[in-house]
């Protein structure tokens, strides 16, 4: 007997958790189908306002990526809606004809977002902010079009205009109503949202109603009901989401304004359930990853035989993803007859707190700008906790300081993941009994902290507080500071807005308040990344090397290696470099590995001196940073060259010199496939060939041999230049400080890294990053300290008695 | 015996940048001066006692300092290595006068 045939419509977060519970439940139960529409794999909806604010990738939010349907052996039929529900004959249609039956169907087709039905809203330049799509046209648009009207000021629309503030528009949210998220927040908390956006640059028209969008084939402008009119030429749609419903109505399901389901998911015909944002329940229809995911787990019971209580619906809460807009809703947020609030406003940290209570029960809570206590709240109104002991004093007192605000002293109920409704309790079983030691862990086996991350550090604290020093050992964490890895560390840093080390210490909670030697350097580099212009570098987190610009020796003293861009050098040069090592007597003049002259042996105080008698640049021989390109003398003089090495050498040494990278970033061109100067062992390395450029990337001749990649031959140097930039701000990106290129390729696939950087749109995308990135820093640090900006010669001063 | 105590000038207070070793010779010996994060003035031997690296140039985290060369963790209040190294260094007081900060030798 073969098994049972279940299909999955849609193939979005709520169906696929559904199908993830099935298969914990019993794998082998299901034959298993998902149709999904879009052109991707399951991936977190709700990240995709950190790729649109710059914090994330689209393949960061890919959830479940090929991989998985293929190892749990489910047919996707991919990008290709379903058109057809015939639940008599039980079996699906799709757009492209397919026919596909089923023993049991869930339908999970979420919503789209609601057009506002005016004149002019199919004008081109007029989107939703819902998929994947959407995201890359606006982060698109956004390149060619300056001014965004944002339509909507609830949570997405103020993501969105985040957003494409982030990309450079100038942007204004339109809103009808009389202050910003009016379904989650009160209008006081409105207000002091506004004011933190206001500051952060977007501009706001409130209570206006949109009539029309003018434009001839392109939007040009908004109107408004009061006459008034907003030139705009990209225009986001924000005002809210309908379920996706029509093949299930066309089925002839019940349908309201969503699919109806019972308690236990069941719709209106045999064998097909619904859930997620398409589903109606007891009248209610849930837009939040939380409640989703509590349908999904009592589905996969239901499916899979098992006891169940049924769905009774939930209480959602709702925190806002925008840096600096710390905000936290939940349950009923409005006074009315026998519910009444208390509120504390402190004008000092612009926080605002509200609790809305009724018989002695809280029943909804409002806070601003300090979400410290949101457990501690939520909580009480969760297990209607009797208040009438409390007055209102000590009830808005703070609890800092008290023991209940860490998570050792919570209960074995308290919710540490609210998106996924993970338990304190839960995750210290699974530490137990799955000898878990570090975050990433938790995460794959609870799912705790897989959907909108916030809750990672509490986890991290609660791996110390249960394991106590067995969790240092953990491998993910970056050094013995933290249980953290990488990208757990830089996603906080997006999320959380951090912007100084110190912070980032103290927000994810680093055993030493100061970091280590190895941390500190870390954590200097992913801010410079992730924040160029805002973050201050931090002098006293480099390592000495980067802090004194000289590979410092085994005495103390130092390397000074000046730059010849591709190795090429002049008369006058050399002549200057003798003089100077006589004069300071230096120990040794090496050419060293990378065909430049060395200088070795020199005093700390003697550099600034030599610098400036030299009068030529560093060649960063001592950093993580882009260092000189080797080259062979190539077509100029070599009977087999083929191409001019010395000169794209010098190009790429001139365009990308001065760039950190998450460590040393070597390169080498060489004219012929002889490769005099071993391109196969570069991190990134070129050999011309008759046609134009093979490029080599990911090699390394130190410490792990290892030989580069083919990555692609190209026809002319400029797309080798753009392509190494390219490859230098996704290695950027999305290296762990101190990781070389090839094992960075190792990790994340040549094949995946070799897919971004030959898809046009993403290379030309991280280029145009980069440059933005290292704009106006890619200053010589020797002329800087020669010129003694910011007092730097100081840093050279021995004190002698 | 009691022996008087030499007061070295170091540098002006505010030349020294939080956690930023400074490297002074004295009498041939190196001795390392750092301000830290909270502006206390801490002065310790200079030189590591593992393979001689220069303590000066060291990344500073609270009170501690780590060797450039092969990141031993010195205590800047007592001088001694962490474990699992060991060993350890002198220290020195130190004083501020009128902004100006002396090692007193």
């Amino acid at each position: 007997m073969g098994r049972e045939k279940l299909l999955l419509i849609g193939n979005g977060m709520a169906g696929v958790r559904t199908i993830e519970e099935i298969l914990e439940r019993d794998a082998a139960k299901y034959e298993i189908t998902i149709i999904g529409e879009e052109r991707y794999t399951n991936y977190n909806r709700i990240m995709l306002s950190n790729v649109l604010q710059k914090k994330m990738t689209v393949d960061e939010i890919i959830t479940n990526p090929m991989q998985w349907y293929n190892d749990n052996g489910i047919k996707l039929v991919h990008h290709d809606p379903a058109v057809k529900l015939d639940t008599d004959r039980k079996q699906v249609t799709t757009a492209s004809g397919a026919c596909i039956e089923y023993d049991k169907c869930i339908i999970a087709t979420g919503s789209r977002s609601f057009i506002l039905p005016v004149e002019g809203a199919q004008l081109e330049g007029v989107l939703g902010f819902r998929t994947i799509d959407d995201t890359v046209q606006m982060i698109e648009q956004a390149k060619h079009y300056k001014r965004a009207a944002v339509i909507g000021g609830g949570l997405l629309g103020l993501e969105a205009a985040k957003g494409l503030l982030d990309q450079g528009m100038d942007v204004t949210v339109v809103h009808l109503e009389k202050w910003l998220m009016e379904t989650q927040l009160n209008e006081p908390a409105g207000n002091l949202l506004k004011q933190d956006l206001e500051k952060q640059g977007i501009k706001f028209l409130m209570e206006k109603r949109t009539t029309r969008l003018r434009g001839t084939t392109r939007v040009e402008a908004v109107e408004f009901s009061d006459g008034s009119v907003l030139e705009a030429d990209l225009v986001i749609m924000s005002v809210g989401i309908r379920p996706v419903t029509g093949l299930a109505k066309e089925a002839g399901l019940k349908v309201e304004r969503g699919i109806v389901v019972d308690d236990f998911m069941a719709a209106s015909a045999r064998d097909v359930y619904a859930v997620g944002e398409c589903a109606q329940h007891n009248n209610t229809i849930y837009g939040l990853v939380a409640p989703l995911y509590e349908q999904g787990k009592v589905l996969a019971d239901v499916l899979t035989d098992r006891p169940t209580e049924g769905y009774k619906g939930s209480t959602v809460s709702t925190s806002l993803k925008v840096s600096g807009c710390d905000l936290f809703s939940a349950g009923i947020i409005h006074e009315r007859d026998a519910i009444k609030g208390i509120e504390a406003f402190n004008g000092l940290t612009n926080s605002y707190k509200k609790l809305f209570i009724q018989n002695n029960q809280i029943v909804g809570i409002v806070l601003y700008g300090d979400t410290s206590e949101e457990n501690r709240y939520y909580k009480m109104l969760r297990d209607k906790l009797d208040i009438s002991a409390l007055n209102p004093v000590t009830l808005l007192a703070s609890a800092a300081g008290e023991a209940s605000s860490s998570v050792a002293d919570w209960d074995d109920a308290d919710t540490v993941c609210g998106c996924n409704g993970v338990t304190k309790g839960t995750i210290v079983n699974a530490i137990h009994t799955q000898q878990l030691t570090s975050v990433a862990e938790v995460t794959r086996c609870t799912k705790a902290g897989n959907s909108c991350g916030k809750c990672k550090s509490t986890i991290g604290e609660l791996l110390t507080h249960v394991l106590g020093d067995k969790v240092t050992k953990a491998p993910t964490g970056i050094c013995g500071c933290t249980d953290l890895s990488r990208d757990e560390i830089v996603l906080q840093i997006h999320e959380q807005g951090l912007k100084t080390s110190k912070e980032v210490f103290q927000a994810l909670n680093f055993r030493n308040a100061e970091g280590c030697s190895k941390c500190r350097p870390a954590i200097n580099f992913y801010l410079n990344v992730t924040f160029p212009q805002e973050h201050q570098d931090e002098k006293e987190s480099r390592f000495v090397n980067e802090r004194m610009h000289g590979n410092i020796q085994k005495d103390g003293r130092f390397s000074v290696i000046p730059r010849m861009r591709g190795g090429q050098t002049t008369p006058q040069q050399l002549l200057k470099i003798a003089q100077v090592a006589e004069k300071y007597n230096v120990p040794l003049v090496k050419v060293t590995g990378s065909q430049r002259i060395g200088l070795y042996g020199v005093k700390k105080e003697d550099l600034p001196q030599i610098w400036e008698e030299l009068d030529m640049t560093s060649a960063s021989a001592y950093a993580k940073a882009v260092r000189s390109v080797k080259t062979c003398v190539g077509a100029s003089f070599c009977r087999f060259g083929t191409q001019d090495s010395m000169g794209l050498g010098i190009k790429l040494e001139e365009r990308y010199e001065y760039i950190d990278t998450p460590h040393k970033f070597k390169m080498g061109v060489s004219a012929c496939p002889r490769s005099c100067v071993e391109s196969g062992v570069k991190d990134f390395g070129v050999i011309g060939v008759e046609n134009g450029f093979q490029i080599y990337i990911g090699g390394n001749g130190g410490t792990e041999v290892k030989e580069a990649q083919l990555l692609t031959t190209v026809a002319t140097e400029q797309e080798v230049i753009d392509l190494c930039g390219a490859m230098l701000q996704y290695y950027r990106k999305t290296g762990n400080y101190a990781e070389r290129t090839a094992p960075w390729i190792e990790r994340l696939g040549f094949e995946h890294v070799k897919s971004v950087l030959l898809d046009p749109e993403q290379s030309k995308a991280l280029l145009a990053e980069l440059d933005e990135a290292v704009a106006g820093k890619r200053n010589d640090p020797w002329t800087e300290v020669r010129n003694n900006e910011n007092r730097e010669q100081e840093l050279y001063t021995v004190g002698r008695v | 015996m009691t022996q008087v105590k030499q007061k070295v000038f170091v540098a002006n207070f505010e030349e020294l940048r939080p956690r930023i070793g400074r490297e002074i010779m004295v009498d041939g010996s190196k001795i390392a001066v750092f301000r830290l994060l909270d502006d206390r003035v801490k002065a310790i031997g200079g030189v590591c006692p593992h393979k001689q690296g220069p303590l000066a140039e060291g990344i500073v985290s609270g009170e501690y300092v780590y060797c450039p060369l092969h990141e031993y963790k010195v205590s800047l209040l007592d001088g001694k290595v962490q474990e699992p190294d060991d060993g350890c260094v002198a220290t020195y007081e130190t004083a501020i006068e009128d902004g100006k900060v002396y090692v007193l030798v």
